[in-house]
């Protein structure tokens, strides 16, 4: 991985590029670097204000913030799609105080910001994948205690995440857990992958991409390095399952993406449509091609 | 190495690992800043031996078990255990990773207080598969079978095995507990008043239950109570505490039938005649 160097200014806006001071963006890069060197680890960084309510991501946006240089072309999602109000409010910021060029086109992306999905296209090693991080933390739902949490850490004794799959498994005859399905990073440290559907959790192993998770809130640094293991937990008679559907979408026939019910159809059917919008035109456009 | 050489006890001339013990306990020493606590414990246990600590109340032995089980730290002493297909090593000396995945593997710990060993929101199944799937067991169907298993064992009703102990009575709590910590076999037990919070018919179902699976498990013990009939029934040694230090040590029958120290001869004086 090379690292560019921190760019200081925007010309034309005479403030520092990408909002964050160089100062800054060289902690949050040190942060970033050590997460890239303990893959799964959560580093503690020095989490910034940032123009924006947190629960927007913040913690993405600095990482973004830090890691962007006038070379780069970012995509910003959130639920998937390039048009919800999160994503163009991020894409405004940036294209404010940086002037990077923006896209849609997953495969002209440099870095790519998002929250709740994956993309549906394959990650190639030139991209960065930022996903905002609302909890960090796999176990902080059972045990609130941060010294507790950083101990089962410390040790790699994973066995209660386990138990709540057995609990899962007992109670519901399958594990139920649609997102932020906890993963195990390079065999070590065990990871939330953020809220994204289980449906992605595949995407992150062996990913070519290099994926950095930012927690705005909690303060946290992670990242699951390019080519790096990462299982989701499961058990040997009770193996880990994505979301799976019937149907196809109704916009480009899709049998094989994450897809979104909406609404009723007119005959009272239900409809089904892929979450990646940029993926489900441009599937469609290929279609039409064939 | 010399730390261990330095700390074998009397038995160091024995060089047949069979009379090695468990665990030697050498001059132990943890002193709060009030002056209380424990000071200068020796004593060892040989695998399979059942050792009881008797005393009165704030005589150390909480504070003891807490020492040379590891979860708390020492001013002055060795605690040295004997490692399966290691040999013996101070704990002390380990590193907190070391020694929790030394307790995880091979020891047990039986609280006074359910709440403090018992998941109490995890079902009794969950509760008692906790160890192995800490311990890389991935098999959904093994562990259920061995839980199940374990509830029989301990005399629970297998319907309830996807129960949460909070609706469970403190007996039936203390012996999930039990099952909780003997499913993986460990070779060493601390308990500490595993029958203090319960009624008397209670207790003695439990002390019946631990007496079984100590024979059938061949494990070692090291149980801090205040019940004397019950020492009697499990215990093969005893250690009598009085203010930090152990004034008394023997075979149980023979501490409890021929007491020399007069703070144990005020202890026993209290017991029905056997
Ligand atoms: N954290 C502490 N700080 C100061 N003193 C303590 C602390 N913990 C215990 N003590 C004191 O040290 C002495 C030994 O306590 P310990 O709990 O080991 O006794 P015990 O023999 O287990 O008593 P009991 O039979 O009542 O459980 C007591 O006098 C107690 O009040
Ligand atoms: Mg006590």
């Amino acid at each position: 991985m090379t690292i560019d160097p921190i760019p200081p200014f925007v010309e034309d806006v005479g403030t520092n590029f990408a909002y964050l001071d160089p100062q800054t963006k060289r902690s949050i890069r040190r942060a970033i670097l050590k997460a890239v060197a303990i893959p799964g680890y959560q580093v503690p960084f020095d989490s910034r204000e940032m123009p924006m309510p947190p629960g927007w991501g913040t913690g993405g946006l600095q990482v973004t913030a830090s890691l962007l240089t006038p070379d780069d072309t970012l995509k910003v999602i959130d639920q998937g799609t390039d048009d919800a109000t999160n994503a163009i409010t991020i894409r405004a910021f940036f294209s404010k105080v940086s002037g990077v060029p923006m896209t849609e086109r997953t495969e002209s992306a440099t870095i790519i910001q998002t929250r709740h999905r994956i993309p549906e296209t394959p990650l190639n090693e030139n991209q960065i994948l930022v996903l905002q991080v609302p909890q960090p933390e796999p176990f902080r739902r059972l045990i609130p205690s941060e010294k507790e949490t950083r101990k089962i850490h410390a040790l790699g004794n994973y066995g209660l995440m386990s138990v709540m799959l057995y609990e899962n498994i007992a109670r519901l005859g399958r594990v139920a857990i649609a997102y932020d399905y906890p993963v195990r990073v390079h065999d070590r440290y065990l990871a939330s992958p953020s809220p994204i559907p289980t449906f992605d959790n595949p995407k992150l192993d062996n990913s070519p991409a290099l994926a950095i998770f930012g927690a705005g809130r909690e303060k946290r640094i992670y990242a699951i390095p390019p080519f790096t293991k990462v299982r989701s937990l499961e058990f040997d008679d009770y193996t880990f399952t994505t979301q799976s559907w019937e149907a196809r979408c109704s916009l480009c026939g899709s049998s094989h993406t994450y897809l979104e019910q909406i609404g009723q159809g007119d005959k009272g059917s239900t409809r089904y449509v892929c979450s990646d919008t940029y993926y489900c035109k441009s599937h469609a456009h290929a279609d039409e091609q064939r | 190495m010399p730390v261990e050489m330095e700390n074998r006890g009397p038995s160091a001339g024995n060089d047949q690992d069979f009379y090695r013990p468990l665990l030697e306990v050498n001059g132990v020493t943890r002193l709060y800043l009030n002056g209380l606590g424990c000071r200068d414990i020796s004593f060892v246990v040989h695998p399979g031996e059942v050792v009881g600590i008797v005393g009165e109340s704030g005589s150390g032995k909480s504070t003891l078990l807490s020492c040379i089980s590891g979860r708390a730290t020492i001013d002055k002493g060795s605690v040295i255990y004997d490692m399966e297909g290691v040999g013996p090593k101070n704990i002390f000396e380990m590193s907190e990773v070391e020694r929790e995945r030394l307790a995880l593997t091979e020891w047990g710990i039986i609280h006074q207080n359910p709440r403090d060993g018992v998941r109490m929101d995890v079902s009794a199944g969950g509760n008692i598969g906790e160890r192995q799937m800490s311990l890389g067991l991935r098999h959904y169907g093994k562990i259920r079978q061995q839980a199940g298993d374990w509830l029989e064992k301990v005399e629970i009703d297998l319907d309830r095995i996807d129960d949460t102990p909070k609706a469970f009575s403190g007996g039936m709590q203390q012996r999930l507990q039990i099952a909780r910590n003997l499913v993986t076999h460990p070779r060493l037990v601390f308990m500490d008043e595993p029958t203090g919070g319960l009624d008397i018919s209670v207790q003695a179902r439990i002390v019946d239950l631990l007496r079984a699976l100590v024979r059938e498990l061949g494990l070692a013990v090291i149980i801090v109570t205040h019940d004397l009939p019950m020492v009697r029934l499990l215990a093969d040694r005893l250690l009598v505490m009085q203010r930090g230090t152990i004034i008394e040590e023997g075979l149980t029958d023979q501490v409890l039938d021929d007491p020399h120290h007069p703070y144990t001869q005020l202890l026993v004086s209290s017991l029905p005649r056997a």
